[in-house]
């Protein structure tokens, strides 16, 4: 009886899965095999590979990726290790979590307004006699969006794999004669890994598909293979590239997961048991 | 959690019941005698005030409904759950819907005043002796600067774009067809080009001023161009006309070698039912006075020269937006061009939007 119960709760999830998650795939790949003519191909993937333009894409959205990565993980880590020693934390949390419940559109629209020529971050510059600068439209003014944008979901992982952390391996560490870094490099950091493995998750795979920001902050001098997913469902209508991109972005990002999961750790940790 | 839940299922409660609500009441202000008019229109591209007139003055309801690319609205009608009895495509999708079969041809005999309309925007390449579309609104494709930063007169051409002490300061729209029309006229060449050579050759000079790029944006220009942040932009007469609106410092220029004439026209898609109250709202929108009235409130450029002359000199006038004899000349309507070369054009904006030095 209870077994049949336990089955019953898998339908709605499975449904669920197969409906939003397997089947959109699998329309995805089917329609990457046509070209714009509604023609079998195999052509789309020979373009992809082939042409200088979308390779320099993919390059271009991992490079960015990677950095907004690097940058949000340099602020994350800290950040979440401050956090963990604050007195009213869950207050703190909240105000981290806080942003992410404003839609995104508009705390892109608010970044213009704080960049722009004539926005807040030049006049205040200009108190010191230095005249307006180009900052909309950069590739700094990008990366400083988009990691503001996904440093939530690099904090709370992390923020959680600190929680975690049993302070007597800290105090043993110091009590042995090891110094505040070394106790950091060698106890709290292996400890919070896997915490920081799924921040990383969290941040880099959304970032290799930013379309909005792209447009908005980058003014599309930042072309991503988000933005080239767009342009080709939206203004081209080449939906068989598109999806061509799209099947490459979901393979790219299976590999990512496999590198960075939980399989990997299991297996580096037991490979230290051994030694 | 409960209390959280209340809420959530109030909040719901009442927005099926306002929902229900105003279905209820659009349909009966529509559906009692069948007498209504479902207009599909782009946004905020009619006075309300004329369609106000239009149903009091013949007893037709009108129901608007918007759309916001031309795609979308072919999508829907191809797919033939509207029942839409009129609506506004772009030039290139009149000839695209015409090709595909879902267009209604124009009962002429119905028709009434088309004389008013002037001959420059009739019998167009997309339509042949106007079988399926009547002209709505017209305008073209040229530089929005800002006089604060751009002498009056120093921008008057495309080539003046790639200056290199313009660096960093144009805003392009998002378009590939228009810019790279942009390059093929810059070139000399025609803006329906189709042979792979001259379109290369087109982006190789477009390339050449990406330094001058600041950025390739959509309808985000008008709000930039409005705060100062770029002098100079690419853009189409009708959102030049509203930054123009918003800020006193911003003029609109059509270069005289030749730019794009755009055209959105009111078409009987195959969706139509309301044939009467169709021919009522095209005769009644063909009136010199009611296209003058549109035409000061939408701001755009009105293809009925009787209505024009309505119109105050200011705007009747306005070179900006109603170019001269020569510039007029000079302008090139798009023709709907085989999907593999709109391919090839947005393939090659795309490389462009990618190129830096």
């Amino acid at each position: 009886m209870r077994k049949k119960v336990n089955t019953a709760f898998y339908v709605p999830y499975g449904l669920w899965l197969l409906l939003f998650v397997i089947a959109p795939m699998l329309l995805i790949v089917y329609q990457s095999f046509f070209n714009i003519n509604h023609q079998f191909t195999l052509a789309n993937y020979a373009t992809y590979f082939q042409s200088g333009t979308y390779l320099t894409m993919t390059f271009n959205s991992v490079w960015y990726a990677f950095v907004i990565t690097v940058v949000t993980l340099l602020i994350s880590y800290p950040a979440a290790y401050i956090l963990h020693y604050m007195k009213h934390k869950q207050l703190w949390l909240l105000l981290i979590i806080l942003p992410t419940w404003i839609n995104l559109l508009l705390k892109a629209y608010a970044f213009i307004g704080i960049f722009g020529r004539d926005g807040g971050l030049n006049n205040f510059l200009g108190w010191f006699g230095i005249a307006p600068k180009q900052l909309l439209f950069t590739d700094a003014a990008f990366i400083f969006v988009a990691a503001y944008i996904e440093i939530p979901f690099m904090i709370l992982p992390i923020f959680n794999g600190i929680e975690e952390l049993d302070e007597g391996l800290v105090n043993a560490s110091r009590d042995l004669g090891a110094s505040p870094w070394q106790t950091f490099i060698h106890v709290t950091l292996p400890l919070t890994m896997s915490g920081v493995k799924s921040g990383v998750q969290a941040v880099f795979i959304p970032s290799l598909s930013l379309f909005m920001i792209t447009r908005l902050i980058g003014g599309n001098r930042v072309i991503t293979l988000g933005t080239a997913i767009e342009e080709h469902f939206l203004t081209t209508m080449n939906w068989g590239m598109g999806s061509t991109i799209g099947v490459v972005l979901i393979v790219t990002m299976f590999v990512i997961m496999f590198l960075t999961g939980e399989r990997n750790k299991r297996r580096v940790k037991g490979g230290k048991h051994h030694a | 959690m409960k209390k959280i839940l209340t809420y959530i299922l109030l909040i719901l409660l009442v927005c099926t019941g306002l929902a229900a609500a105003s279905h209820k009441l659009a349909a009966t202000q529509g559906a009692t005698s069948g007498k209504v008019l479902n207009l599909a229109n782009w946004g905020d591209y009619i006075d309300p005030a004329l369609v106000k007139k239009f149903e009091k003055q013949s007893g037709y309801h009108v129901n608007v409904e918007t759309f916001d690319s031309n795609e979308a609205m072919y999508t829907k009608v191809k797919q033939g759950g509207t029942s839409y009895d009129l609506t506004v495509p772009s030039e290139y999708m009149v000839q695209k819907m015409a090709q595909d079969k879902l267009l209604i041809p124009l009962d002429k005999q119905r028709l009434h005043g088309l004389g008013n309309y002037g001959h420059y925007y009739m019998n167009k390449t997309f339509d042949p002796g106007n079988k399926y579309s009547l002209p709505y609104f017209w305008g073209t494709l040229g530089i929005i600067y800002n006089d604060k930063f751009i002498k009056p007169g120093s921008v008057d051409h495309w080539d003046d774009l790639w200056n290199p002490k313009y660096k960093d300061s144009i805003m392009l729209i998002d378009s590939a067809r228009d810019i790279m029309g942009m390059g093929l006229v810059s070139l000399g060449k025609s803006m329906n080009t189709t042979d792979a050579p001259t379109l290369d050759a087109a982006k190789a000079k477009l390339d050449a001023m990406s330094g001058n790029v600041k950025a390739v944006v959509a309808d985000e220009i008008k709000m930039y161009m409005e705060n100062n942040e770029a002098p100079l932009a690419v853009d189409w007469s009708g959102e030049a006309s509203e930054m123009l609106a918003e800020n006193k410092h911003l003029h609109y220029v059509v270069p005289s070698e030749g730019s794009n004439l755009w055209f959105d026209n009111l078409v009987i898609p195959r969706t139509a039912k309301h044939f009467d109250a169709i021919y009522a709202f095209l005769n009644f929108m063909t009136e010199p006075k009611n296209a003058a009235q549109n035409a000061e409130y939408v701001g755009y450029a009105t293809p009925n020269d009787a209505a024009r002359k309505m119109l105050p000199a200011s705007i009747r006038n306005d070179r900006q937006f109603y170019p001269n004899e020569t510039t007029m000349k000079h302008l090139q309507v798009y023709e709907n061009l085989d999907p593999t070369v709109v391919g090839k054009y947005n393939d090659l904006f795309l490389e462009f939007k990618m190129f830096k030095h």
